[in-house]
């Protein structure tokens, strides 16, 4: 391993994290299959996705729907099923069909 | 200081209500004891302020201790044989999530076939758990070692789970004289749990339990490690505090009648009592021969035992559980292994007895004791592993 890593002496025990809200730090997108596509211009912004999302991975900005956080989401495509729209503004796309974020 | 008459079972119990732990999460059907039964009368009868939580399992029991542990409270728990099995994947985390939880262990056989009687193939299975194992010889030494426990666990160098055994029936059920200390000595004795990282301190907010992969596991683990190794010296110098306390001396082992002994016996548990009464007998007809009473299994005391070893002839370790497809018991096997590179090159015989509560008699400790002193006699390498009053 990496000589940066802290030996175990410097470790707290038990596998502490001094710190909370450090899952952000762990990066989940790599286990994707599907990727979630928006289309800023079909969105409403009704936040439905937001809601749903069990990441955290839908970006919103001054209440605006501004897209997707793909080094989290794992593409579960809840938002894209959420989404009410016919028309939808999320779709899922197959990685290997995607270009590399 | 009162002396009372108290089973295995009631002495810990006694113990528990002394120490008036905060939480003890426990399932309340068999194979669990009269001793959490008792316990629960305590509780309900206002004895303590124990926050008892009767839970669906024993998995969901641990997985509770663990819960309120974490949480920041002094937690105990006591189980058996089948339940602690089904505490397995808890055992595990327990120690490794490093909560001081102290746990009573009433020794009994793993079915199957089915079976409820003593033997120690339940603790000795979860001996690589990373919990500290204490055995007792009698109700008094299960009620010394649960207060001792709290103190060795709750250690901040130490900080991992205490497991003190006692045999089932045979010390769980049996009516004793046991010295009980003033509650006001074992509060000051145990004093107030200062936790490490507390859950419930919510203005230093943690993360207790996250994923641990490649890149800090072994870390962990190796910090584990060193739990147990600095637990040695803590449980030593513990046992000399409660030794000040209640006038009962305490080590890793006890050595009764070993100063010329050529011929010694190991054993943990209710057969050291037995064993003890046969070297008497024995030393009164003038044959040298010595018992070394084993407390502390883990962390193992590797150093100390070979030294206390080393002016044998021969020397028989006693097993009541069985390390199935091994070169005999988990006992014989650690004892050996701290012998090599010692110099000290005795045979060691393995005595395996009394696997599903059958009675290990004072007859047939003696013969033991007997067919060692040919052993050291004949000087050829004896057959190793025996079995004691088995039918072939």
């Amino acid at each position: 391993m990496s000589q940066k890593e802290p030996g175990w002496k410097e470790l707290p025990i038990g596998g502490v994290i001094e710190k909370a809200g450090n899952a952000e730090k762990y990066e989940t997108g790599s286990w994707r299959t599907n990727r979630p596509i928006l289309d800023k211009s079909k969105c409403s912004s009704c936040l439905l996705c937001w809601i749903f999302c069990p990441d955290s991975s839908i970006i919103v900005k001054d209440g605006k729907v501004v897209g997707i956080d793909l080094e989290h989401c794992k593409g579960c495509g809840i938002c894209a099923h959420e989404c009410p729209l016919k028309d939808k503004a999320i779709t899922m796309q197959l990685e290997s069909e995607c270009e590399l974020p | 200081m009162k002396v009372v008459g108290l089973t295995g079972n009631d002495a810990v119990a006694e113990a528990m209500r002394q120490i008036d732990p905060d939480v003890c999460a426990a399932y309340p059907i068999t194979p669990q004891t009269e001793l959490m039964e008792k316990f629960a009368q305590f509780v309900s009868d206002g004895l303590v302020k124990t926050e008892l939580v009767l839970a669906e399992s024993e998995h969901s029991a641990m997985s509770a201790c663990i819960g309120a542990s974490a949480a920041g409270a002094r937690v105990m728990t006591a189980t058996s044989a089948n339940g602690l099995a089904l505490m397995w994947e808890m055992l595990y985390i327990a120690a490794s999530l490093r909560c001081p939880i102290v746990m009573s262990v009433v020794n009994r056989a793993l079915s199957g076939p089915i079976n409820i009687h003593c033997d120690h193939s339940d603790s000795m299975g979860a001996r690589d758990a990373g919990w500290i194992h204490l055995f007792s010889e009698n109700s008094q030494e299960a009620y010394d070692n649960t207060v001792q426990a709290v103190r060795i666990a709750e250690n901040h160098d130490v900080f991992s789970p205490v497991m003190v055994t006692l045999d089932g029936f045979i010390i769980s059920h049996t009516l004793e004289r046991v010295e009980i200390l003033d509650d006001a000595q074992v509060k000051k004795f145990v004093g107030e749990f200062v936790p490490r990282y507390p859950l419930l301190d919510t203005k230093n907010p943690i993360t207790w339990g996250p994923l641990d992969f490649h890149d800090f596991y072994f870390e962990h683990k190796r910090g584990q490690i060193e739990a147990l190794v600095k637990a040695h010296g803590i449980v030593q110098s513990v046992g000399k505090e409660y030794e000040a306390l209640s006038g009962r001396h305490f080590d890793y082992f006890e050595p009764y009648r070993m100063e010329d002994a050529e011929i010694a016996v190991v054993a943990l548990g209710s057969a050291a009592g037995t064993a003890r009464g046969v070297v008497d007998e024995l030393r009164e007809k003038g044959r040298r021969v010595g018992l070394i009473k084993f407390r502390v299994f883990r962390p193992f005391p590797r150093k100390e035992i070979a030294q206390a070893l080393k002016s044998l002839k021969a020397l028989a370790v006693m097993d009541r559980s069985y390390s199935f497809g091994a070169y005999g018991g988990p006992v014989f096997a650690e004892i050996r292994s701290a012998c090599y590179g010692t110099g000290l090159n005795i045979p060691v015989v393995n005595y395996i007895y009394g696997l599903g509560g059958r009675d290990t008699t004072f007859e047939e400790i003696r013969r033991l004791y007997e067919e060692m002193e040919e052993v050291a006699s004949s000087g050829k390498r004896p057959e190793e592993i025996r079995f004691l009053n088995v039918r072939e």
